[in-house]
Order: structure tokens, then C-alpha cells, then sequence
């Protein structure tokens, strides 16, 4: 198979430049910084890395990182979906300021919200109070981070999900209707297949975007070894001791991960979409 | 009775949609609502379905009133204009949904079900397509799997929102007679609607003309074609040349022309009057035969097909007539233009009142 296939025609045209110019981007832009970590990590040796890459708190990070960005991403896709609908659906007054609110975490600098977690549910804020007589601790728990984490993705689920549930045309609904279904029976069977792609792709964003995140959930960790230190906190403490090349390895195993679950993630919504086109 | 609707009346803001509709379909009639758009034919149809609620006046369904039940226990078929298919589904599920989503007691077994979507893809001759998805077929080919699909529930009655305004001229004559003869088979109380008066006189057993929310005609294609009630249906009807003038003493006056009145206009007094004659109805020779024809001079040739359309400027006539002749008619008249012909206004038809076009 020829990698650039020159000889057929194609209507298209600027294949090369466009090819070369989106290549030089996401090399200059992703892959080199990025290898930065794989060629920082080989001076290191084989024995090192292995050791630092599995010693029992690192490997705590990664497990919680990893949740935590999977749990927040999981509410993110229920909770983004229903506000996608509501933004969608319904014409309310204060509709485009709610809108609006909803790109608030993008703008917002995640040690800002971080901070206003901290005071809010700390067990003497407005809701920590609360939970703390039920004996839910927030705070410095993982429990503290998916709120967190949660808050930072929720944009990427209602953003992707809107343009998609626009384009649903009413008479999809009615014919289902027609045809004897309930309101649960249209969204399950015909609503949701079709927001499935975006609903993947949006919560897919969330859990990238969760693994990453480090600024609003140092606040509210607590940071507490073994039990709330995430991975990207691993890296920052391996920096703050200089040690450059631990600070990378775990960064590389962070990297590998992250990438080769998005690559899964790609591929499931490939053969998702395949069929339809 | 199939369907009986009883004095539905419908409001939008600014504007009445429905203005006290009745009317009466049979079972197993092929009822065609007929209006320009914009005429509340389309709202009607919902409301029929359940999709809107009237703000008056009841919907009674095989003598069940159905007035306030949401669509999906009226038990009726709905074909959309743009064919509403589900895009993720194959044609098999799509037809098959209607029995799927049944409750657990009413739903058939898999193997009933399989054999009905097969039996109902036949029948609309779309089985060969079974596995296959919706951006896969055309659209008269999504079309027949729409009406399988609305077929599939055994609907009482089977609601028809343009059905064939979406496709192309060739394929959507096609569908027309293939539906006629579907229905000759099936027998489900239908009603659909179309703005296109060929489609609605070749389809339908009965014709209902609906213009600014009211009924203005209500017939066989033949009598509604032949008698039509006033200026608009007539009009509706087909193209026609209208003349604006004035009918006085059992005498209509066409430009400086005049005709005898109709017999039941015969008596009137003096007041203003519309003459309508459809172009296929004028005839054209190269003699007068009559002394009350026109002369005229052909003033455009238009090639329509089998049909052959000419403007005629005539005689105290401020605009051209228009005509249309078969076209061995133009060529053995050797006509072109510039010649000069009579014209014979055979069919007028007369109407009274302040309708205005």
C-alpha cells in the first residue's frame, strides 16, 4: 500500500500541502515536545526506570489518577447530556446565560476553582458542613478530586453533544412515537444510538483532560501518600527534588496509558460510525 | 366510519390554521387533502396522528374518540415528507420497531416478526434491501420503507404528509400509481396530503380542497375536476386564463367579447364576474367556424412534451391567452409564430363574487 497515493485523482485538491503542513504541526507541536520525555527517560536504564515507575506510591497515583478521571467522566456524560438537552430543547428565559455558564471551567484557571472547592466543601464551608454530618469527607478523599475532575470536563460533554442533538430532526421523534414507542423507548433506542459518537467523543475529552489536570485538585486532595496523590503530582514532587529523570519516567508510563486508551477510544468510535456512512 | 372529524378548529398566534373542519372518511378510502401551501392540510394530518392537539372539536377513529390520546395509542401509520427514517437502524429494524416496542404481552415472537418485515418489504418490493441502512437507498426507495415500516403495526388508519413531494418527477409518478394499486390491495383507511392536483386526482377516491383553514370542496376527482364549486378550486385545479369582467343581462363580457351566461347566471343582475377557460380547452383552427371566435396572433411557441403551448395575443384582450394543442394538432396546422389563427373559448366557466387571484 502506497503511503501517499499521488497517482489516483482525487477531486479534492492540496492533498501534499495540507498532508505536510498538518504533519509539521503535530510535530512541532505534540510529538517533539512530548519525546522530550522518552529521550529524558533513557539515560535512565532499564532497571531505574522499571523500579521507579512500580514503587508502590507511584503505582497509587496512576490507580487513582486513572479512576478518579474515569468516574468523573462517567457522571460527566450523564449530568453533560441532560444539559445538553435542556440547552437544546427547551426556550427558557436565561437560556443563553446558562449557556453561557457552561464554558465557564475553560476560562476559568483551574487553581481558581480548585481553591473555591477547598473552601466550599471543607468541613466548615457552605456544603462540606452538610456532608460532614452525614460523614462524607470531601476533602482531602478521592471523592474531593472526581468533584473536582468533574467540574473541568463537564464543557466537553455539553459542547460536543449540542451540535449533534440540534441536527436530530423532530419528525424522528414523532415517527417513533407513531409507531407506539414511549418518550423512554424514542431516546433509548433512537436518540441515543445516534448521540453515542458524541457522547463518547465528549466523555472521551473529560477523561483525557481528567488524567492531565492538576491545578484545581492539588487544592483539594490533600495530597495524602498512597491515598489521594495523583500522578501528575508524583511528577511535580519528583521535580521538586530534581529528580529530572524519574520526574519523566513516570511521566512516559502517564503518557503511554493516556495514549493508548484514547487510540482505543478512537477506534471503538470508527467502527461505531462505519457502518452508517 | 374509518375517520370522523368533528368541527376541529386550530389557533396559531396571528393566524387560524383550522377553521371548524368536519368531515367524514370511509373505511378503506383514499382520501386526498388538496390546498395551497400553508392552507392547514398538513396541521390537520397531525392532528389526525396526535402530533397537535386541536383546540376544538374531536378526532373519532374507527368510532373510538381519539380526541385527547397521545400518538403512540392512536394506533396510526404516518409517512413524512422527508421520509423520518431511523438513520442508525437497517431497513429490517426500522420496519421492525412498530412490533418491538410493544409491551412484553402484545410483542410477537422474533420468528412473527421476522416474517412480517419480510411479508411487508415485499409487499412494497424493498426485500432485496432488508440489511441494509437508509443513506444506502434513494429516496423513493426510503420512502417504501417508510410506509412498510408505518404499515407494520396494522394502523387503523395510514396518514400521508406529502409523501412523494421529495422526490423527482419521473419516480415520484411511479410511487403514485405503485401506491394506488398497494392500496387497491391493502384497504387502510388513508388520507394524504399533497398540493399537486395531478397527484391528488389520479390517487384518490375523494378529493378534499382546503384552502385558509376551511373547506372549500369536497368530492370524486371527476366532480370536483368537472364541478368545481368556486373560483379558488377551480383555479387550484389546473392552469387557466382568467378574465376579469362584468356579466349584464345574461351576457358575460370576455375583453370587447361576449358570451352567453351560464343558465344559472342567466337572471342576475348586473355585477362583476371571473370567466375561467384551462388552456387544453381552447381551441385553435386556421378557419372561423364560429362567429363568436377570436382572431389572434400566436405570439410564443412553447415545446411541453405531448403538448404543444402557444400566447395568443387577440383582440380587446389586454393579456395573452394561453393555449395548448396536441402537438400533431401544431403540425398539421403548420403553425409557428407570428401566424395569425382563431381562437374558440369552448368551456368557459363562469364565476361571480370578489375572488381575486
Amino acid at each position: 500500500m502506497e503511503l501517499f497515493q499521488r497517482k489516483r485523482r482525487n477531486i479534492l485538491p492540496g492533498f501534499g500541502l495540507s498532508m505536510g503542513y498538518t504533519v509539521f504541526y503535530l510535530s512541532a507541536i505534540v510529538i517533539v515536545p512530548l519525546s522530550m520525555i522518552f529521550f529524558n527517560t533513557i539515560p535512565m536504564g532499564w532497571e531505574p526506570f522499571l523500579h521507579t515507575v512500580t514503587a508502590p506510591r507511584v503505582l497509587a497515583s496512576y490507580r487513582l489518577s486513572f479512576s478518579t478521571a474515569l468516574f468523573a467522566a462517567i457522571f460527566d456524560a450523564i449530568v453533560g447530556l441532560l444539559t445538553a438537552w435542556v440547552l437544546v430543547r427547551y426556550r427558557f428565559a436565561g437560556r443563553q446565560f446558562l449557556d453561557a455558564l457552561v464554558d465557564l471551567p475553560f476560562a476559568l484557571p483551574t487553581a481558581v476553582a480548585g481553591i473555591c472547592f477547598a473552601t466550599l466543601y471543607s468541613p466548615v464551608g457552605w456544603l462540606g458542613e452538610t456532608f460532614a454530618k452525614w460523614n462524607i469527607e470531601i476533602i482531602n478523599s478521592p471523592t474531593g478530586i472526581v468533584v473536582a475532575l468533574i467540574f473541568i470536563g463537564f464543557p466537553f460533554v455539553v459542547r460536543t453533544i449540542q451540535p449533534v442533538l440540534e441536527e436530530v430532526e423532530q419528525e424522528i421523534e414523532e415517527a417513533a412515537q407513531c409507531l407506539g414507542a414511549t418518550r423512554w423507548q424514542t431516546f433509548r433506542k433512537i436518540l441515543l444510538p445516534h448521540l453515542f459518537p458524541a457522547l463518547l467523543t465528549g466523555s472521551t475529552l473529560a477523561f483525557a483532560r481528567g488524567i492531565g489536570e492538576y491545578g484545581s485538585v492539588i487544592f483539594i486532595a490533600g495530597n495524602l501518600p498512597m491515598k489521594t496523590e495523583i500522578a501528575p503530582l508524583m511528577i511535580m514532587s519528583k521535580l521538586d527534588q530534581f529528580d529530572y529523570n524519574g520526574a519523566s519516567a513516570v511521566a512516559l508510563v502517564l503518557l503511554l496509558i493516556s495514549f493508548s486508551m484514547l487510540l482505543l477510544l478512537n477506534a471503538v468510535q470508527e467502527w461505531q460510525q462505519k457502518e452508517y456512512r | 366510519m374509518g375517520i370522523e372529524l368533528q368541527n376541529i378548529t386550530k389557533k396559531f398566534t396571528g393566524y387560524t390554521a383550522l377553521d371548524n373542519i368536519s368531515l367524514n372518511v370511509a373505511s378503506g378510502e383514499l382520501v386526498a387533502l388538496l390546498g395551497p401551501s400553508g392552507c392547514g392540510k398538513t396541521t390537520l394530518l397531525r392532528i389526525i396522528a396526535g402530533l397537535e392537539l386541536p383546540d376544538s372539536g374531536k378526532i373519532i377513529l374507527e368510532n373510538k374518540d381519539t380526541t385527547n390520546l397521545p400518538p403512540r395509542k392512536k394506533n396510526v401509520g404516518f409517512v413524512f415528507q422527508h421520509y423520518a427514517l431511523f438513520r442508525r437502524l437497517t431497513v429490517f429494524e426500522n420496519v421492525a420497531f412498530g412490533l418491538k416496542v410493544l409491551p412484553m404481552r402484545e410483542r410477537p415472537s422474533r420468528s412473527a416478526i421476522q416474517e412480517r418485515v419480510e411479508h411487508l418489504l415485499k409487499l412494497v418490493q424493498m426485500d432485496w434491501a432488508i440489511k441494509r441502512y437508509p443513506s444506502q437507498l434513494s429516496g423513493g426507495q426510503r420512502q417504501r420503507v417508510a410506509l412498510a415500516r408505518a404499515l407494520a403495526v396494522n394502523p387503523k388508519v395510514l396518514l400521508l404528509d406529502e409523501p412523494f413531494s421529495a422526490l423527482d418527477a419521473k419516480v415520484r409518478q411511479e410511487l403514485r400509481r405503485w401506491l394506488r394499486k398497494l392500496h387497491d390491495e391493502i384497504h387502510v383507511t388513508s388520507i394524504f396530503v399533497t398540493h399537486d392536483q395531478e397527484e391528488a386526482l389520479e390517487l384518490a377516491d375523494r378529493i378534499v380542497v382546503i384552502n385558509k383553514g376551511r373547506i372549500e370542496q369536497l368530492g370524486t376527482p371527476q366532480e370536483v375536476y368537472d364541478h368545481p364549486v368556486n373560483a379558488f378550486v377551480y383555479n387550484f385545479l389546473g392552469n387557466v386564463n382568467v378574465f376579469h369582467g362584468r356579466i349584464k343581462e345574461g351576457k358575460v363580457t370576455l375583453g370587447t367579447h361576449h358570451l352567453d351566461a351560464p343558465d344559472e347566471l342567466k337572471n342576475t343582475e348586473e355585477r362583476p364576474s371571473q370567466a375561467f377557460v384551462r388552456p387544453h380547452e381552447i381551441g385553435i383552427s386556421r378557419i372561423r367556424s364560429n362567429e363568436t371566435d377570436l382572431a389572434g396572433t400566436i405570439q410564443e411557441v412553447r415545446l411541453m412534451g405531448g403538448q404543444i403551448g402557444l400566447n395568443l395575443e387577440c383582440e380587446g384582450f389586454e393579456h395573452p391567452i394561453e393555449a395548448e394543442i396536441p402537438r400533431d394538432l401544431y403540425i398539421n396546422l403548420q403553425l409557428s409564430r407570428g401566424e395569425k389563427v382563431f381562437v374558440s373559448l369552448n368551456r368557459v366557466k363562469v364565476f361571480t363574487g370578489d375572488y381575486a387571484i
